[in-house]
Parts: C-alpha cells; sequence; structure tokens
C-alpha cells in the first residue's frame, strides 16, 4: 500500500478493495510512528483528516469521485488552509489559522483529496536544508544526519518516508527541485504563472511557484491536473488552456535532443553526484536520445542575481508582518514603532531578517539603480541564453545540485555555502520555466542524486515523459530508505 | 561599493528590526561575503539590456470596478492581536 501508485491508490478506492478513512488511518499511522523523528509534519489533525476521508467516501459512492479522490495528500505549511493552523515555518505565524483556503488547497477540496497535514519548511521558504524553520530540522529519511533540502524538506521527506502518497511544495530558486533530489524523491516545478499563487504566503513573488512532490513522474502528472488552473486573485496567473499532464507518458522519446550545458558539469560539482547522472544520460541514449553539448553562458551569473531579487522582493512582501491584523505581536512595546519593531524582530528568525537585511539595502537610495535594476537586467540575458539554446534541443539536462544531502549542521553557519545549493535550479527559475527532478542513483553514504530536467515553457506534459520513460526502464524511483517502523 | 556596519544599522531600522551591535558586525561579514558574490553582477555590460521583472511579459489584468468581497470582519479579527467596535487596536499615535 505504502508503496503504490497515485494510479494504483485510485484503482483500490474506486473499486471500493480500501475506503478513505481506511486509507487516511493507514498514513496517519505511519505519520505518528515516523515523525518524532523526522520531523516532516508542523501540524496533523487526525479529526480534520478523517472528516476529509469521510466526504470522500461519500464522493466515490455516489461515482463523483475524480482520479485523486479520497487519497492523502500532504501539504506545505506555505498554502492557507482553513481552519488549520498555518506557519510558514515562522514564529511569526505560529498562532495563524488561516480563515481562508489557497486555490491550490480550493483545489484539492474540489478534487475530494484528503489534507493528511501541513508539512514544515525553512521559514517562510527561505532555505535550502529546511534548518531554518521555527519547528526544528526535517531529517533526510536516507541518513538522519543529513538535510532533506530545503525549502520544501518536509515534503519530500514525507514522501520519502511514505508517511504521504504525495505532496504539494513551493519553488522560487528550488525549493521544489533540491529537496526532491536529496531526498531520492520526483517533484515538478511548473512554468511561472501556471499554479495559482493566492494564499499561497508569499516569498518572492515574481518567482514563487507551487508543484508537486511524488515518488514517480506519472504521479506527478495527476497532481499537476488538480493544481494547475487560472485563478483572477493571482494577478499573474495565466489564462492557459487545461492540459491534461498525463496524455504524453508514454509516447517514444527516440529522437530526443537533450542539451547538456557544459556549465553544469564544471567546477563545483561532485564526483559522485556527476557519476549518477553521467550514468542516468547514457540510459537515455539507449532509449534513443541524441546528447547534444549546449552553452548557457551567463549561468554563474544565476546565484548573485538570484540573491539580489528574491531578498528584494521579500524584504517587501515581508512588510506586511506587523503585529496589527495577524501573527505575532510582542508583548511589551511603548509605543507603534516600538510594537513593529519588537514583534518582526521576535517573530522572524536569522536567515529571514538577513534576507529582509539584504533586500533592503539593495532597493534603498542610491543602490536601486546598482543592484536592483542591475540584476533584472541580467535575468533577462539568463532567459535569453535558455531561448538560445532551445533552439538547439529539445530539453536541457544536468545535475539538480552540486552535491547530495549535506550534513544537518554543516552549513547552517554559512549562508553564502547554503546559497550556492541553488546554483542549478535558481536560473530556470529566473526565466520561469519548468524544471524537475527525478532520482538516478546514489552518491557517497548512499544519499540520493536527482537528475534535473528543464523543458522549454509550458513543456511540463513533455518532460514528465521524458521522466516517464527513463522511470520505466530504471528502479530508482522505487528504492525507498530503511524504514523498520513500516 | 562595500557595504557598513552604519548601512547594516540603517537598512535594520528601515526594515524595523532591532540589531545588537554584536549582531550588527556578524551580519556585516555575512553580507559582505554574499555582496561578493554579488558584485560579480558588475563584469556584464546590461547597457542595451532592458530590464525583466516577469517571467512571460504579461500585462496587467484590469477588472471590473465592482464589489466581489463580501464582510467577513468577524472571521478575519479572529487572528488579529487586538480589537475592539470592528477596529484593530494599535498603541495611541496622536494624543
Amino acid at each position: 500500500m505504502f508503496n503504490s501508485s497515485l494510479n494504483q491508490l485510485s484503482t483500490l478506492l474506486a473499486t471500493k478493495r480500501v475506503s478513505s478513512i481506511e486509507l487516511t488511518r493507514d498514513f496517519l499511522r505511519n505519520i505518528k510512528s515516523l515523525n518524532k523523528e523526522y520531523n516532516a509534519f508542523i501540524t496533523v489533525n487526525e479529526e480534520m483528516s478523517l472528516d476529509q476521508a469521510r466526504i470522500a467516501d461519500a464522493m466515490i459512492a455516489s461515482g463523483e469521485g475524480s482520479p485523486l479522490t479520497g487519497i492523502p495528500i500532504a501539504h506545505k505549511d506555505i498554502f492557507c488552509t482553513k481552519g488549520w493552523l498555518t506557519t510558514c515555518g515562522s514564529k511569526m505565524l505560529s498562532n495563524f489559522i488561516s480563515p481562508y483556503d489557497a486555490h491550490v488547497i480550493e483545489l484539492f477540496n474540489k478534487a475530494g483529496t484528503v489534507n493528511i497535514g501541513k508539512t514544515n519548511m525553512d521559514e517562510f521558504a527561505m532555505g535550502s536544508s529546511n534548518e531554518t524553520s521555527f519547528y526544528g530540522p526535517v531529517k533526510n529519511p536516507w541518513d538522519i544526519l543529513s538535510v532533506p533540502g530545503g525549502s520544501s524538506g518536509g515534503s519530500a521527506c514525507a514522501v520519502a518516508a511514505r508517511m504521504a502518497p504525495a505532496a504539494t511544495g513551493t519553488d522560487t530558486g528550488g525549493s521544489i527541485r533540491q529537496p526532491a533530489s536529496l531526498c531520492g524523491v520526483s517533484g515538478i516545478k511548473p512554468t511561472y504563472g501556471l499554479v495559482s499563487r493566492y494564499g499561497m504566503i508569499a516569498f518572492a513573488s515574481s518567482l514563487d511557484q507551487g508543484g508537486p512532490i511524488a515518488k514517480s513522474a506519472a504521479d506527478l502528472a495527476l497532481m499537476l491536473n488538480v493544481m494547475v488552473g487560472f485563478d483572477a486573485r493571482d494577478s499573474t496567473s495565466l489564462q492557459h488552456e487545461n492540459e491534461d499532464y498525463t496524455r504524453e507518458l508514454k509516447g517514444p522519446i527516440e529522437g530526443l535532443r537533450i542539451g547538456l550545458p557544459k556549465e553544469y558539469f564544471a567546477e563545483g560539482l561532485s564526483d559522485d553526484v556527476s557519476r549518477a547522472v553521467d550514468a542516468a544520460i547514457a540510459e537515455y541514449s539507449k532509449l534513443g536520445a541524441k546528447i547534444i553539448e549546449v552553452s548557457l553562458p551567463n549561468t554563474k551569473l544565476s546565484i548573485p542575481v538570484y540573491y539580489v531579487l528574491a531578498p528584494a522582493e521579500a524584504s517587501s512582501n515581508l512588510s506586511r508582518f506587523d503585529g496589527v491584523r495577524y501573527g505575532h505581536r510582542s508583548e511589551e512595546y511603548n509605543n507603534l514603532d516600538d510594537m513593529y519593531l519588537k514583534s518582526r524582530t521576535q517573530g522572524f528568525g536569522a536567515e529571514v531578517k538577513r534576507r529582509i537585511l539584504i533586500g533592503t539595502y539593495v532597493l534603498s537610495h542610491g543602490y536601486y539603480d546598482a543592484y536592483y535594476i542591475k540584476a533584472q537586467k541580467l535575468r533577462r540575458l539568463i532567459a535569453q541564453d535558455f531561448t538560445e539554446v532551445f533552439k538547439q534541443c529539445d530539453v536541457i539536462m544536468g545535475p539538480t545540485s552540486p552535491s547530495v544531502a549535506f550534513s544537518l549542521g554543516e552549513k547552517s553557519n554559512d549562508p553564502l555555502q547554503m546559497y550556492l545549493s541553488d546554483a542549478y535550479t535558481a536560473a530556470a527559475s529566473l526565466a520561469g520555466l519548468p524544471g524537475m527532478s527525478i532520482p538516478v542513483g546514489f552518491g557517497k553514504k548512499n544519499r540520493p542524486v536527482g537528475l534535473h530536467i528543464i523543458g522549454n515553457y509550458f513543456a511540463e506534459a513533455k518532460i514528465l515523459n521524458i521522466a516517464h520513460q527513463f522511470q520505466q526502464v530504471t528502479d530508482w524511483h522505487t528504492k525507498m530508505p530503511d524504514i523498520k517502523k513500516l | 561599493m562595500a557595504v557598513t556596519l552604519e548601512d547594516v544599522k540603517r537598512v535594520a531600522n528601515l526594515a524595523r528590526i532591532e540589531i545588537s551591535n554584536d549582531e550588527a558586525h556578524t551580519t556585516l561579514d555575512q553580507i559582505t561575503g554574499i555582496f561578493s558574490l554579488i558584485e560579480q553582477m558588475e563584469l556584464v555590460d546590461t547597457s542595451k539590456v532592458a530590464p525583466m521583472s516577469h517571467a512571460q511579459g504579461v500585462e496587467q489584468r484590469l477588472r471590473k470596478d465592482e464589489v466581489t468581497e463580501i464582510d467577513q470582519h468577524k472571521l478575519f479579527q479572529l487572528q488579529a492581536p487586538k480589537t475592539e467596535a470592528k477596529l484593530y487596536l494599535v498603541p495611541k499615535v496622536i494624543e
């Protein structure tokens, strides 16, 4: 059951061999026995989950079910969920019971899925290791001494440790792809604008994009079928015709042109990751794909540009946390200004403060052109690199992360090293392109390696097909960590 | 354009974040490291490049000027630290 695909679970539910109540109880039991160790969930509410399971069973009984009806899904604690504590991994929102649902949550509710719990994350999605969470770090189920990646680390861990069949995440500079890679699961960040940001607590609005984490490309396609959709309440939501993301899964990939950017295989890439990625590329050759070397010359600028733009947008977005309408308010203060100051100082953690300060600095008088505008100009050059490369190839591949999961505490006092974890993922975010990570083997200390697949705009169905074909001839995506308690 | 201790204190004040002298020093060290990376941006000539603020280059959608929200103040104010008579309470600003 715990290793079943979403399709298999869907069939079991539709043919009434299992009820949503039973399935939900089984996953809740897993969470209960494993979460103490892994800390993947911030909030679990059995009663509310089981209420949804009852509704799902009724939907199935009356023939109103859709493919994911009755399936438990874990939601990153960045998605506002009506009646649920929604913390965004921060002390600032540690008392926030959301009065409304994010668009993504509305869509999952409509599909009849069961919210199995809210997953841990880096505070306000700022981090690549899940160590900045106010609720403590998540452990990587493959090696509890290592990080699960971030910021959607709780979601990736929950899927890897079979505490949920699939989960939602968000990705600003790599926050779906990097934890998926480090936890040995699959994840996709769609084209910017496909998944509504309404009710998704904002970090960097021009980059933030929701997406799923699951065990396989086929599962991701079913999740995207629910998550993607136009929403007028998000001003950058795209009016894109609805697609069935499973439609191309089975197509052959013979003749596919895979571009390998030489910059993604240069200095900074660990040998163990390089070996596993090379082996995956060789597998694609066997499937009939053509491998072409390409160049994305501005790659090395993606981290500098990202760490100007994302903090700038964050400093503006996080100015809403003032202790007036919701969130943490200091117990003591002398006047209004002091209330803002103390509430924010107590409510935000160190990394969030650091990014707010960087963002405020690059937006401040005298520096705006030199940093913010300059970064926006370079963002265009980075996006143009991809446009040029997609004239030569259909898809881009490389490593998702320069190394396998690093150890807990290894980089937490060195923000610069932590930021370099996003070296391969930030560029696609800046360009707004869809990107995914699939497991392709193991490196040092038996920690997982992910293959990064970047597609052109709206090529989600294509890259899911490319990943699915690989998963038809390999079994990396079926490997699971040694979890004794199951 | 090296970041100074004064800059750190100035932006902390702008961002309404309290920062002690010690914290300012640590922050300065960390931010200096990050800016050494950011300074790489200067190496590229962008004089003929237009800034890009959004990946899709879409135009702002407009909507009809009509009321779409219903009054939910009771629900929303459940989350507020202090309210009275439908209002959010903050320390007195005008005597």
